[in-house]
């Protein structure tokens, strides 16, 4: 068994760390940087649209960027972010001292960035996929777009980080708990992102099923999709929204979860309706399933199907309104401390309502044969998605920045930027539901003078503006506070809050918990502010702390996939500079090699030694 | 710049206290001109009418809330822990419940009424019309054997049942004035049946991704009373080509010399793998989208037409001579069935 501390550069560490918090912190990184760029071709795509008739994007070059904007959001950006708190968060707010498979949580990884990497390629080898974000055949099969090569496989890839990720957090939830920490008495955070886990393993297998027949009727030349070989172009609309619409419930779960964290620490008051709240996730996630068909009311799939998946609709509104009022009167009859996270949760509540009011207008089939691909299904989901899972972000990266980066956000900033924000998106977007109803069809590049849309979409891209600068005064805000925030280290509870995660202390040693502790109550940290001496009572004797190696290899896995997923685009290519089929030997070789390796070499970890845990617990206080 | 946002401030407000009347006439839903579009109207009205009462409902409640609990600077007093309320969990469920059942019911009736079979023995008392979508460009073809691009003209106040097919990628047809969209799907065959209560001429638009001028796919409805219609139709039947040719006689021969026939059939003759031109001198617009009266664009539209449409599927001439351009505008401005001076 290896010894403890083996000094490392730093490079190296973060390149091999199997740590969840590490490798929470490089989901967040890698997310934001995924977030800015499809941020940046979101305001260009408004500049374009700011004047009719603009000639600021080409109609190739726009649709290249509606495509990119779309696929990076959800599957590059909204994905990393909330898995970085899922992988920070979860273990701490159960009180394990790691996920389940800490090999498989770096491999999750580096397997999505590689993916993500991928698909980011395509802008040099002729332009980025331009078939909308929903790849929709036949304008997906076009053979002189190899961009939408990187799309399928860049998808690919990161798909099957993420797949394997939210395996692991289904194992780690449920195998991973501290005694006494039942399932009921889950955090909410953790519960939703329990049932996100097993939506990501239902949904994103059919979406891996779907692009492997995209990739083989492009890449393969197979006939899955052509009407005139009896294939049928419906069929990658059902594949594809089967797995697209529980991607949106993959999203917004977690984000419920990141409110019903803030808003009881910052009303001082316990969730209201605890249970209810925990069925209600169930019941969206179930019901989430049951209605990808409302994105094809116009396909002309028959009445009877278009109205059972209407009603199926419809019926999400219950639930979602379940949870809406229970955050309602969590706040009611508490004492609201409004700083920055806070901020964005309550206002999460009525924003996300207006987007869920237009979503129960949407489900109206007959009436959608007017919303439907209109500047209204726009201004509808940037409701969720921005006024919902956005929101949701900030909030949890105000709420938990402390505990990461152990200084906090500045607060006058935060609230600056909140104001700015909040005032961008509804500019934004609220506009564009009329922009919809007036005649306005989505994924355009342009419109004509003349036609009233003119003032709208300038407000509209007026709105971007202001949530640029609201974010440029975020990162101001980031870079300032790692240097003057007011730090809060030997701090383990800055906002008096109630769950878990605050029992750790700050900065939170690589095994979390030094002895794990015994939890009696929903709220552990709070029930023992008032039932005991404010410390979590250990449920184990302080001991050897047994901690898996890191391991490079991970990163070559997925350095094997990234070249197999560029040798088969390769075969696309023209006059590609060597053999595809070598770089697909080589990727074959990287991974499986890799993974051979990982499997005849014993790696039984290291121990932390039961001195060093004690001298740890003397600096930090406590215990037994 | 600045001066013209702050001038958009009322001007925008002005335009929420009247959403009655949003858009472009002929053009926006909020305005509708014909029953489909005017059911579904009533019933946007009345889901806005249910959602908004549940919006009040919460936003009176956040305010509340917000207002009335905030933390005052030093009270430590523990707020009361309360687990929940039955009685409010059942109430915030069964309210929603009773709530979206006045919307099923409309939703359900509509999704059966707008049903459409797609087979023409089942209309065969109502104006059929296949249409089939194209990159970038509309195909309209009636059950009286001609065809038309771009431009449809219907009888107003009656059912027109159009069959919705598509070429090459999926569009779908939309007339936002008029009515709900339903999609164009290559080996699919649809119908959505339209009615214009009053004369007028309609905006469509494409509604589907379906390439870089997905944009520039828009189309009119040109709704004719019954007697104008039926005279249309006459004409579209009885256009003779030698007749027209002989009004241009050097730019019919341009015409046929540059294969323009080969891709755009002109009545009976000629290819028609392009937009018909039968009716050429009668459009509204060139493309769907430009002036059609500039000479000088159309003959930038035949010289490179993907300056003006990019992806189309139109070659371009760049060699053709200044003399035969100026005889093949002339030619297709001579393509008229109604007059380009009628009123619609």
């Amino acid at each position: 068994m290896a010894s403890y501390k083996k000094e490392k550069s730093v490079i190296w560490d973060w390149l091999t760390t199997v740590d969840h918090k590490k490798l929470g912190i490089m989901y967040l990184i890698a997310g934001t940087l995924f977030f800015v760029k499809a941020g940046l071709m979101a305001v260009f795509m408004r500049i374009q649209l700011m004047f009719p008739e603009n000639t600021f994007l080409s109609g190739q070059t726009f649709n290249e960027f509606i495509t990119m904007h779309g696929t990076i959001m959800l599957f590059l950006a909204a994905t990393p972010l909330l898995f970085g708190f899922m992988n920070y968060f979860i273990p701490l707010q159960i009180g394990a001292r790691d996920v389940a498979f800490p090999f498989v949580n770096a491999l999750g990884f580096w397997i999505f960035m590689s993916g993500g990497l991928l698909l980011s390629l395509s802008w040099f080898f002729g332009g980025g996929p331009d078939a909308g974000w929903t790849a929709y055949v036949p304008l997906s099969l076009n053979e002189n777009q190899l961009g939408l090569d990187f799309y399928v496989l860049g998808l690919q890839v990161s798909g099957i980080g993420t797949l394997i990720s939210a395996i692991n957090f289904l194992v780690t939830i449920i195998n991973m708990r501290a005694p006494g920490m039942t399932m009921m008495r889950l955090p909410l955070f953790v519960w939703t992102s329990f049932v996100t886990s097993t939506l990501i393993l239902f949904a994103f297998t059919p979406l891996a099923a779907g692009l492997a027949l995209l990739m083989l009727e492009r890449i393969f030349d197979a006939q899955f999709f052509n009407p005139t070989a009896g294939g049928n172009v419906v069929i990658w609309q059902h594949i594809f929204w089967i797995f697209g619409h529980p991607e949106v419930y993959i999203l917004v779960l977690p984000a419920f979860g990141i409110i019903s964290e803030v808003i009881p620490a910052f009303s001082r008051k316990r969730l209201f309706g605890y249970t209810a709240m925990v069925f209600a996730t169930m019941i969206i996630a179930f019901l989430g399933f049951m209605v990808w068909a409302h994105h094809m009311f116009t396909v002309g799939i028959g009445p009877v199907a278009n109205s059972i998946f209407a009603i199926a609709t419809m019926t999400i509104a219950v639930p979602t309104g379940i949870k809406i009022f229970n955050w309602l009167f969590t706040m009611w009859g508490g004492k609201i401390t409004f700083n920055t996270s806070m901020l964005f949760a309550s206002s999460f509540v009525p924003t996300f309502v207006l987007g869920g009011v237009t979503g129960v207008m949407l489900a109206m089939a007959p009436v959608d044969y007017l919303y439907h691909d209109t500047y209204f299904v726009v201004a509808h989901f940037h409701y969720i998605i921005v006024g919902g899972i956005v929101f949701a972000l900030f909030a949890g990266l105000f709420y938990w920045y402390p505990k990461m980066f152990n200084h906090k956000l500045n607060e006058k900033m935060g609230k600056w930027f909140f104001v700015l924000f909040t005032i961008g998106f509804h500019l934004t977007f609220f506009i564009q539901h009329f922009l919809g109803l007036m005649g306005m069809p989505r994924r355009v590049y342009t419109y004509l003078g003349g036609q009233g849309l003119d003032d709208f979409n300038l407000i509209s891209t007026v709105g971007t503006f202001f949530m640029s600068a609201a974010v440029i005064l975020l990162v101001i805000n980031i870079i300032y506070s790692a240097f003057k925030g007011e730090r809060v280290i030997g701090i383990n509870d800055p906002w008096d809050a109630r769950t878990l995660e605050w029992a750790t202390p700050t900065p939170v040693p690589e095994y979390n918990f030094a002895q794990t502790p015994q939890i009696r109550s929903l709220d552990p940290l709070f029930y023992e502010k008032v039932h005991g001496d404010g410390t979590m009572k250990p449920a184990e004797p302080v001991g050897d702390i047994h901690m898996p190696n890191g391991s490079i290899l991970p990163l070559i896995i997925s350095i094997g996939l990234f070249f197999g997923g560029f040798g088969l685009i390769m075969l696309e290519m023209d006059n590609p500079i060597v053999s595809p089929w070598i770089v697909l030997a080589v990727g074959a070789v990287l991974t499986f090699g890799s993974m051979a390796l990982r499997s005849i070499n014993d790696d039984h970890g290291y121990h932390i030694p039961k001195s060093v845990v004690q001298a740890d617990l003397k600096k930090w206080g406590g215990g037994k | 710049m600045r001066k013209q946002i702050w001038r958009l401030v009322p001007v925008a407000l002005m335009l929420f206290l009247l959403s009655g009347c949003l858009g472009e006439e002929n053009l926006t839903a909020l305005d509708p001109k014909g029953p489909a579009a005017q059911w579904i109207y009533d019933n946007m009205l009345l889901s806005i009418a249910v959602m908004t009462f549940v919006s009040i409902v919460v936003f009176v409640i956040f305010f509340l809330v917000i207002f009335k609990f905030r933390r005052k600077d030093g009270d430590d007093v523990l707020p009361k822990q309360v687990h929940g309320n039955t009685a409010m969990e059942i109430t915030w469920t069964v309210i929603p419940i009773i709530l979206l059942i006045i919307l099923f019911i409309p939703t359900v009736t509509g999704t059966f009424d707008f049903h459409v079979n797609a087979d023409p023995s089942e209309h065969e008392d109502a104006v059929y019309i296949k249409v089939t979508g194209h990159q970038y460009w509309w195909q309209f073809d009636y059950e009286e054997g001609f065809t038309a691009g771009q431009e449809v003209y219907i009888p107003a106040g009656e059912d027109v049942v159009f069959e919705l097919n598509a070429e090459d990628v999926i569009h779908s047809f939309w007339v936002p004035a008029l009515g709900g969209k339903i999609d164009n799907i290559p080996g699919v065959t649809n119908a959505l049946t339209l009615n214009a209560d009053e004369p007028g001429v309609y905006k469509g638009k494409c509604a589907e991704l379906c390439g870089p001028s997905h944009a520039l796919m828009d189309f009119k409805v040109i709704a004719l009373e019954r007697d104008e219609y039926d005279a249309w139709v006459e004409d579209m039947l009885a256009v003779e080509q030698e007749a027209t040719a002989a009004n241009a006689e050097a730019g019919y021969e341009a015409f046929q010399e540059n294969a323009c026939i080969s891709c755009h059939a002109i009545g009976g003759q000629g290819m028609a793998t392009g937009p018909a031109l039968t009716n050429f001198g009668d459009r509204q617009t060139l493309a769907g989208v430009y002036d059609i009266d500039d000479d000088e664009l159309l003959k930038e539209w035949i010289r490179d037409p993907q300056s003006l449409k990019q992806g189309n599927n139109m070659p371009a001439h760049p060699d053709i001579s200044d003399e035969d351009l100026d005889a093949i505008v002339e030619y297709l401005r001579s393509l008229q069935v109604r007059g380009a001076d009628q009123e619609y």
